[in-house]
């Protein structure tokens, strides 16, 4: 798994991308109130904001970690976006992505740099 | 830059609670505990919430008397302070030559003084403006930096302090009272910013951990944030000081006439004598362009401050503001408070929320969001 600066983490998956936020951002963000995500199908170019998180207090983007295709979003959330607090890295993934250029996702930390960023 | 902040009495024993502090006002304070909001707002509308709100200003007024200080103060506010009695509370505001509202804050008659408690954003601008038209007619103004401020919230808050003075019940909504806690002289007041019952207790700093903790000693008090105490007021439909009103907003506008006594509107025998009051009166009697209304948006997408208002069959007329918009935990779906012009702030009115490029249709609603809960 990788880990972005913002607190996103990427699982690949054959020649898909699953991306989610981790532990540490839903338990800063609080409660986890509402969640827009983007259409199946839509093109998105690395650090577009793609997903928008509404937490009781304010609200944040997500920005897409890769260039590429949204191929899968996860529509559970839409209904029930507490399960981002529940199990952040595990059902609550919000979308999958096919991205133009697999090698893009090495510039990202592995799980030991990201948890030195949060320490 | 924490450094730089300012401390409650109480901010050891919130960081021993697992507080996320934040900063706000110029001091550091408790956004939220291990719990989180939603958590908190919820044990405060079933128990007992206690906010530490030490950062807000207690501030006394003396003249020679009381009377002489009520009609000091009565110069500066659209108020009747004379007429309250000893140990009664009010909710008042400073208005602006303008006709707006300077600060809000509650003050009560403590016999030989008045005591107000000011917003934390306002004090020092309060406290100097206090000066500067008070001391020259008599009234000494005391800022008392000695003191921390808790609020005790929710429907057990009479249960709890029941058990460290069992007369409590006979207190009324906005009445005062000094009354022993721990061992210390606290000076407390049925009343809140949550719409619920509850008591607002003024604690000697030196005393404020100890009262605190004896409280919270009870099994149905758990400690609240400053998230927690903005989503309960949100839901009470109370305005909030530099969000919903301010120095440029009218207090007819936002819905808050009946905070002035008739004495002091057109016809009562202290008619005006207050900043600002030729425009006020004239609103009152006039209307105002915008009204100050709760909505309930249809979609789940909470409205948030300053998100711009349009008619529903066109984006460029824009026709009023958010000032404040959450989501509410008790009804589980998003509120907002917001300006609207007065022909379109009719109940079941519906108009567009411009939120990220998208307009959103939103739906003006009575306040309180949540029925008040008040002890009669």
């Amino acid at each position: 798994m990788k880990f972005t600066e913002e607190h996103e983490w990427l699982r690949v998956e054959g020649d898909l991308v699953v991306v989610g936020i981790t532990e540490h951002a839903s338990s800063q963000l609080g409660d986890i109130v509402f969640i827009e995500l983007p259409d199946e199908g839509t093109t998105v170019s690395k650090d577009d904001e793609i997903v928008v998180i509404e937490s009781v207090k304010a609200a944040s983007d997500i920005l897409s970690p890769l260039d590429g295709q949204i191929v899968e979003i996860n529509e559970m959330l839409v209904d029930e976006p507490s399960k981002v607090n529940e199990d952040p890295v595990g059902d609550a993934w919000f979308f999958k992505m096919k991205p133009d250029n697999m090698d893009q996702i090495d510039e990202y930390m592995d799980e030991a740099a990201y948890s030195k960023l949060i320490s | 830059m924490s450094d730089t902040l300012m401390h409650t009495p109480l901010n050891n024993l919130h960081k021993n609670s697992h507080a996320r502090m934040t900063p706000f006002a110029g001091y550091e304070m408790p956004l939220q505990y291990k719990n989180g909001i939603m958590s908190e707002h919820l044990h405060t509308r079933s128990h007992a919430g206690l906010f530490d709100v030490s950062h807000m200003g207690q501030v006394v007024l003396r003249g020679n008397d009381f009377k002489q200080t009520a009609k000091a103060l009565e110069t500066l506010i659209p108020m009747e302070v004379e007429t309250l009695n000893v140990d009664r509370q009010r909710y008042g505001f400073f208005t602006n030559s303008n006709g707006g509202i300077f600060d809000d804050f509650m003050f009560s008659n403590r016999g030989d003084h008045i005591y107000m408690v000011v917003n934390a954003s306002r004090k020092e601008d309060d406290i100097k403006y206090l000066r500067e038209n008070l001391e020259p007619l008599g009234v000494s103004v005391r800022n008392l930096e000695n003191r921390a401020l808790i609020a005790l919230q929710g429907p057990t808050s009479q249960r709890v302090l029941e058990e460290h003075f069992p007369k409590i019940s006979k207190m009324r909504f906005m009445d005062v009272s000094t009354i022993p806690i721990a061992g210390a002289e606290c000076w407390v007041s049925r009343s809140g910013y949550t719409g619920d019952d509850g008591f607002e207790i003024s604690i000697p700093s030196q005393a404020a951990e100890i009262v605190t903790t004896s409280l919270l000693e009870h099994e149905t008090v758990e400690l609240a944030g400053l998230g927690a105490r903005d989503s309960l007021r949100l839901e009470a439909g109370l305005c909030l000081y530099g969000q919903d009103i301010d120095a440029t907003t009218s207090p007819v506008a936002a819905g808050l006439k009946w905070a002035m006594h008739t004495s002091r509107l057109s016809g009562g025998y202290k008619e005006g004598k207050f900043p600002g009051a030729e425009k006020i009166l004239s609103e009152i009697s006039d209307g105002t362009e915008y009204k100050l209304v709760g909505f309930v948006p249809l979609g789940k997408a909470p409205i948030r401050a300053n998100t711009e208002l349009f008619v529903r069959s066109s984006s460029s007329d824009k026709i009023g503001w958010i000032t404040s918009g959450s989501f509410s935990p008790t009804l589980k779906h998003p509120i907002a408070l917001g300006y609207v012009k007065k022909e379109y702030s009719i109940q079941g009115n519906r108009v567009n929320a411009q939120v990220r490029g998208k307009l959103l249709e939103i739906e003006v609603t009575k306040l309180p969001f949540v029925k008040k809960n008040f002890k009669k």
